[in-house]
């Protein structure tokens, strides 16, 4: 069997607190091959964030690490692309310059200008975002800012796209549509895609394996339930179909019976903070306007 | 008989009109200022006819709006024989030209007393470039010190120290520093004007500094992560990412500094007898005429006035240059 191109192997995060050490994966191994789309799931506070910026490379591992096409991951690279939870594109450049932004990173040197302008226009083209080119982020929707993220993170042609709850805070229609966008767009370029979701409907209807992962602190990967359908897949033809019916009750049965949220856990950092902590302002509080 | 009624104040249409009319546009932004400031002027003028002093009654409106244009006038004067005393040696040198032709003629700069308007001129000039010096040393520190913890740990004791010092206290220590350093033949600047620079330089340096900091150690952390993922390169981070989100921030430093700047520079001047507005209030209480007190005032509210319009335009400048509209409407 091939070498998977993603390898979390033996994986341990800790954080160090005011209170100590927290935990807050624990010994996490997972295999991803080439084209695969994962699904991680849990309750929030389970570290599925974690898991996604220790590939991402923005936060290093305790113990264990993450491999990627065989090198350990020491930092963020161009071949692993991250759509934010909260869109997080740039909002004093256009949508135009946003993608731009990762382009001229990636492609300085080995493109000329007409060819990088080529290409942002083809991966705006992709998200159904040419329209708004010239827009900038508050000027367009929730739902088209996650796109033009999306075209942001394409435009680096990343073996690995890395999704942070990438529609969570979108509306159900919106986030049905942009759903159908993710499929084709998969379709299409075959790269490996780690999304981070806790819709369940989502998870099953868009992988091809859905981690489960369990409660934290030192939470670590329960259970990892393929999900065999056939592609393309077609959510009103599958509203109907018993092996959809039976993976998301795996998956409500994982969530809601054999990890149940318990409420009053130790409070550790939340999984949505990342990176080093924000520098101190100077002592002085802000000047007022 | 209605008629009448209708308009007396008592009645409910006037007071419904009253009121419909006190928050028209045209009330907010024009009348009911106009209020307020004829309300001052009366109470001041009130009040100052009360005040006795030794150099005569506290001055009014009308006797500071007197002096306002005789100092004008006085200006105009000046400026007349400025020109007088060219063109007389113009006509010297075109006599002596035709006598002797190898002749070569000396033009003699006019010195005459500084006029009230080149005071203010002065003292525009000197907060400008004090504020400038001031903001291309604040600015950059600020974004080095915002963006390293470590940097900030070290120098955050010193900004905390500097920032409270009065400009009267480092006025002497600039003076000297200034004597022993500056030493030409020939100064492009008066060492005065290069006191009262350096002294509004390190009086208005804090607030942008501080402001500067805080708005760049306190970048949201997702748009730091965006940086990190995409690799943006340490200038590419600072001019596409730090900057643009800091940079509400540091115009609302700069603002404050160019208010300290003002503040500071009428002061330093008094004592740097910088030929400024604060020499003019400083020359005047010395001279303590009759009219030294109304021409006090018309350089107080020069002072005010000035000061306000700096403030509006830094306003305007941070109106064009803000990527968010709502950062500009205060």
């Amino acid at each position: 069997m091939k070498k998977p191109y993603l390898q979390l192997s033996h994986l341990d995060v800790e954080f160090q607190t005011k209170t100590g050490v927290f935990t807050a994966l624990k010994n996490v191994s997972l295999d991803v091959h080439d084209g695969e789309f994962i699904s991680v799931i849990g309750h929030s506070g389970c570290g599925k964030s974690t898991v996604m910026n220790v590939i991402a490379g923005l936060t290093p591992g305790t113990r264990g690490g993450a491999l990627v096409n065989g090198r350990e991951v020491d930092g963020p690279g161009p071949d692993r692309a991250v759509v934010f939870q909260n869109h997080s594109l740039l909002p004093w450049l256009t949508v135009w310059q946003n993608v731009e932004l990762a382009v001229n990173v990636v492609f300085k040197g080995r493109k000329s200008k007409a060819e990088r302008d080529e290409w942002i226009a083809h991966n705006l083209e992709l998200v159904d975002m040419s329209h708004a080119r010239d827009k900038r982020p508050a000027e367009i929707s929730g739902g088209m800012k996650q796109r033009v993220g999306i075209a942001r993170a394409l435009s680096m042609e990343p073996k690995v796209l890395l999704m942070d709850e990438p529609f969570g805070a979108l509306d159900a229609l919106t986030r049905a549509q942009l759903q159908d966008s993710l499929m084709r767009i998969h379709s299409e370029l075959k790269n490996i895609v780690v999304m981070i979701t806790h819709d369940i409907d989502e998870a099953v209807l868009l992988s091809d394996r859905i981690v489960m992962m369990t409660n934290g602190p030192a939470a670590t990967i329960g259970e990892i339930e393929p999900v065999e359908l056939a592609r393309p897949r077609d959510r009103l033809a599958l509203a109907n179909d018993p092996e959809y019916n039976r993976k998301r009750e795996a998956l409500l049965r994982f969530l809601y019976e054999k990890q149940r949220k318990v409420e009053s856990l130790p409070s550790g950092p939340s999984d949505d903070v990342i990176g080093d902590e924000p520098v101190p302002a100077l002592d002085d509080t802000r000047g007022v306007a | 008989m209605s008629v009448i009624k209708a308009f007396s104040p008592q009645s409910p249409t006037f007071r419904l009109r009253l009121g419909k009319w006190l928050d028209s546009a045209v009330a907010e932004t024009v009348l009911l200022p106009a209020l307020g400031i004829a309300t001052f002027l009366l109470l001041w003028s009130v009040v100052a006819s009360q005040i006795n002093t030794s150099l005569g009654a506290f001055p009014g409106p009308v006797q500071v709006s007197q002096q306002a244009t005789a100092l004008i006038s006085e200006h105009r004067a000046e400026r007349e024989k400025e020109a007088a005393f060219y063109q007389r040696q113009e006509d010297r040198n075109a006599k002596r030209l035709e006598k002797e032709p190898d002749f070569i003629p000396k033009i003699r700069a006019y010195t005459g007393k500084a006029t009230y308007l080149d005071q203010i001129v002065t003292s525009i000039l000197t907060v400008l470039t004090g504020f400038v010096l001031a903001s291309l040393i604040a600015i950059p520190a600020g974004i080095v010190i915002g963006l390293s913890r470590k940097v900030h740990s070290a120098v955050n004791p010193l900004v905390q120290l500097f920032k409270p010092i009065s400009p009267l206290a480092w006025l002497p220590l600039v003076t000297m520093v200034v004597s022993a350093v500056y030493v030409t033949d020939d100064p492009m600047f008066e060492k005065s004007f290069i006191n009262s620079v350096v002294t509004v330089m390190l009086c208005s340096l804090w607030p942008t500094l501080i402001n500067t900091s805080v708005g760049v150690a306190n970048i949201e952390p997702d748009l730091q992560n965006v940086s990190r993922v995409l690799r943006l390169g340490r200038w590419t981070h600072i001019r596409r990412v730090v900057l643009p989100s800091s940079l509400p921030m540091i115009f609302t430093g700069l603002r404050l500094s160019l208010g300290v700047a003002w503040m500071v520079l009428i002061a330093a001047e008094m004592l740097a007898q910088n030929p400024g507005l604060g020499k003019f209030v400083w020359d005047e209480f010395q001279n303590g005429s009759s009219q030294s007190l109304a021409r006090i005032m018309v350089a107080v509210i020069t002072i005010g006035l000035i000061g306000f319009a700096l403030d509006r335009i830094m306003l305007y400048l941070l109106g064009r240059v803000a990527w968010d509209p709502e950062t500009a409407t205060r």
